[in-house]
C-alpha cells in the first residue's frame, strides 16, 4: 500500500475504524463479549450448575438478576457462561471455515485450468444444497456436541472465502510483484502465502467477521433444535430451548438469552460492516 | 446444470452413508428379541449390507427414473409422495417471503440512498442491522407469545383452524393467510434486512457513475434521474444476490416449520434426519437442492431482462 501520509496500511484503516461510530459500537460490544466470557468464574454471581430446588421459575429480582431457571439455577450465571460458547463457536467455527476456504480459493486461483474448473464446480455444488440441510444432515453424522457443532458450521461455511480469495489470487497473480517472485527461484508455496496471500486478506478479515455472526447464529439455531450444546452445558441457545417451555409465565428465560445472541451477533456485524469501509482502499 | 445437480447427488449420498451407525441400528437396539440373523435381514432388505458405490449405483439408477425409493419409517410411502405433499406449502411460504423482500427492500433502499443520513436512512439502518441480527427462531417465540397467545389474534401453529372446512372459500383463504403470516413474516426478516442494505450500496454506488451525472446535466428531473437511470442499473447485483439467498430461505424453513408445526419440506426433513431415514433425507436434500438450482436459473432468466446487454452475448 503506497500511502505514505500517515504510516502503515493497517494503521490507516485502524484510525478509520476509530472515526466510524459502527466500529466503536461493535468494537465495543466484542470486547466487552470478551471480558464476560474470559472472566466468567470471577462475575457471575452464582456457579452455573448450582440447583437451588426451593427457587424453580423465579422472576427477575435483587438477588437473581434475570431470575432462575426451572431447576432453580440463576439464569444471569448459566448466561455469562453461556458467552464462552458465543466466543468459541464464533471464533473456531470461523477459523475453521477460513482455513479450509483460503486454501482451496489460493490453490484454485493460483494454478487455474482444471484445478479451478474442480474446485469451483464443488463450491457450486456446496453452495445449491439449501445451507441448513446441510448443516442438518452432517451434524447427524456426529454426535451433537459443543466441538462437533463448530466443526460442522466451519466445513459447510468455507465456500464464499473460496470465492473471495480466488478472486483476489486471479487478479493478483499477474503482478508485476508475482513474476519478480518467481524470477527469483521461489517455490510457488512461497509465492501463494508468503507473496500473494497477504494481498488477499482485506476481504477475507470482512467476511470472517460477517461469519462469526452467522455461526453464532447457526450455533444458536441448532442448540435450539436439541442437536447443538447439550445441557447441562450452557449455551444462549439451550437456554432459550429449555426456556420455550414455560414462555407463557417465565418470560426471562426466553427474553434474556435471545437478547444476548442478538447483541453478540449485531457487535461482529456492525465491526464486519466498518471493516468493510475501512479497508475499502478505492475510497482514498 | 445437469453436472451440477450429479455432483449435488454424491455429495448428500456421502454424507448420509459415511455417518457411523445405521437407521437399522434404531430399529433393533430396543428390541431385545432381535436376534443378530434378523438384523442382517433388514440390513439386506434395506441394501445397507451393499458397498457404498454400488448402493450409490442402486440409488441413481432409480432416480434416472424419478424414484426416490420408500422411506424407512414405519409407514414404507414412497419419498416422492411424501416430499410432493409436503411441498406446496414451503414452496408457497418461501415465494411469499421472496415476494415480501422485493417489494419491501426496493422502496427502503432507494429511499435511504437518496437521502443519506436522513430520519428515514438512520431508521432503515437500525432495522437493517437489528434484521439480520435477530435470531430468527427467538423472535418466533416471542411474537407467538404476543400474538398468539397474549392478544390472541393469531394462531400459532399449523396452516388450518380445526373448523377449516366450514369455512367459505374466501374464508379459508383468510384461516390460511393468518397461520401462515407469522411464518411468512419471519422468514424474510434476514433477507429483507440484507437485501434493503444491498439496495442502499447499489444506488449510492450507481449515483456516483458519469452517466448519472450526464443525465443531470441534460436537465432530467431528480425523480427521473433516480428511478429511470439510476434503479435500473442498481438492480442488477440485486437479482443476483436475490438467487442466492434461495437456500438460506429453503434451509430457514426447518426452524420456522419446526416452531410454528407446519407440515412442509423442512420439518419433513428434520423428522428423517432425526430418525435417519435415508432415503427421505436423500429425496428432501436432492429436492430441496433441485428447487435452488430452479431459483438460480430464473435469476438468470431475471437478469436478462433486467440488463439488455446480457443477451447479446
Amino acid at each position: 500500500m503506497s500511502d505514505n501520509r500517515k504510516g502503515s496500511f493497517w494503521e490507516i484503516v485502524f484510525n478509520r475504524l476509530k472515526k466510524d461510530r459502527f466500529a466503536v459500537y461493535g468494537g465495543g460490544i466484542v470486547a466487552l463479549l470478551f471480558f464476560v466470557a474470559l472472566s466468567a468464574p470471577v462475575i457471575s454471581p452464582y456457579d452455573p450448575g448450582d440447583v437451588e430446588t426451593s427457587r424453580l421459575l423465579e422472576a427477575p429480582s435483587m438477588e437473581h438478576w434475570l431470575g432462575t431457571d426451572e431447576l432453580g439455577r440463576d439464569v444471569l450465571s448459566r448466561m455469562i457462561y453461556g458467552s464462552r460458547i458465543s466466543l468459541m463457536v464464533g471464533f473456531i467455527a470461523v477459523g475453521l471455515a477460513t482455513f479450509i476456504g483460503i486454501l482451496v480459493g489460493a490453490v484454485s486461483g493460483y494454478y487455474g485450468r482444471w484445478v479451478d474448473e474442480a474446485a469451483m464446480r464443488f463450491v457450486d455444488v456446496m453452495l445449491t444444497i439449501p445451507s441448513f440441510f446441510l448443516i442438518l444432515a452432517v451434524i447427524t453424522m456426529l454426535e451433537p456436541s459443543i466441538v462437533n457443532v463448530m466443526i460442522v458450521i466451519g466445513i459447510t461455511g468455507w465456500m464464499g472465502v473460496a470465492r473471495l480469495v480466488r478472486a483476489e489470487f486471479l487478479s493478483l497473480k499477474e503482478r508485476d510483484f508475482v513474476a519478480a517472485a518467481r524470477s527469483i527461484g521461489q517455490s510457488d508455496f512461497m509465492i501463494i502465502f508468503r507473496h500473494i496471500l497477504p494481498n488477499a486478506m482485506a476481504p477475507v478479515l470482512v467476511s470472517a467477521t460477517l461469519g462469526i455472526a452467522g455461526a453464532i447464529l447457526t450455533e444458536s439455531a441448532l442448540s435450539f433444535l436439541g442437536i447443538g450444546v447439550q445441557p447441562p452445558t450452557p449455551s444462549w441457545g439451550s437456554i432459550l430451548t429449555e426456556g420455550k417451555n414455560y414462555i407463557e409465565f417465565a418470560w426471562w428465560l426466553s427474553l434474556f438469552p435471545g437478547l444476548a445472541i442478538l447483541i453478540t451477533v449485531l457487535g461482529y456485524n456492525l465491526l464486519g460492516e466498518a471493516l468493510r469501509d475501512a479497508l475499502d482502499t478505492r475510497l482514498n | 446444470m445437469v453436472p451440477t445437480m450429479f455432483g449435488i447427488t454424491i455429495i448428500s449420498f456421502l454424507i448420509i452413508h459415511l455417518a457411523p451407525g445405521e437407521p437399522t441400528d434404531k430399529m433393533t437396539d430396543m428390541n431385545p428379541k432381535i436376534s443378530a440373523a434378523a438384523k442382517e435381514k433388514m440390513r439386506a432388505m434395506y441394501n445397507l449390507d451393499k458397498p457404498l458405490h454400488i448402493q450409490y449405483g442402486l440409488w441413481l439408477k432409480r432416480f434416472a427414473v424419478l424414484d426416490f425409493g420408500r422411506s424407512f419409517s414405519p409407514d414404507a410411502r414412497p419419498v416422492l409422495d411424501k416430499i410432493l405433499e409436503r411441498m406446496p406449502v414451503t414452496i408457497f411460504i418461501n415465494v411469499a417471503s421472496l415476494a415480501i423482500i422485493l417489494f419491501l427492500s426496493l422502496p427502503i433502499g432507494v429511499l435511504s440512498a437518496i437521502k443519506p443520513n436522513s430520519w428515514f436512512d438512520r431508521g432503515s439502518t437500525l432495522f437493517v442491522f437489528l434484521g439480520f441480527s435477530t435470531p430468527g427462531f427467538w423472535l418466533a417465540l416471542l411474537l407467538m407469545i404476543l400474538f398468539g397467545v397474549h392478544l390472541g389474534w393469531l394462531p400459532v401453529s399449523g396452516i388450518r383452524s380445526i373448523n377449516h372446512d366450514d369455512f367459505t372459500a374466501f374464508g379459508k383463504i383468510i384461516d390460511i393467510t393468518r397461520h401462515l403470516l407469522m411464518p411468512i413474516l419471519l422468514s424474510s426478516l434476514t433477507s429483507l434486512a440484507f437485501m434493503s442494505r444491498l439496495t442502499r450500496q447499489s444506488m449510492l454506488e450507481v449515483t456516483k457513475q458519469d452517466y448519472i451525472t450526464t443525465a443531470r446535466s441534460k436537465g432530467c428531473s431528480e425523480n427521473s434521474v433516480y428511478y429511470h437511470h439510476a434503479l435500473r442499473n442498481a438492480l442488477l447485483p440485486l437479482v443476483t444476490v436475490l438467487g442466492l439467498s434461495i437456500p438460506g430461505l429453503i434451509g430457514g424453513s426447518v426452524i420456522f416449520e419446526t416452531i410454528f408445526s407446519i407440515p412442509g419440506m423442512g420439518q419433513l426433513f428434520f423428522e428423517s434426519v432425526m430418525s435417519r431415514d435415508y432415503p427421505m433425507v436423500m429425496g428432501v436434500l436432492v429436492i430441496g437442492s433441485g428447487l435452488t438450482l430452479i431459483g438460480n436459473l430464473t435469476a438468470d432468466v431475471c437478469y436478462g431482462l433486467v440488463d439488455p446487454r446480457i443477451r447479446y452475448e
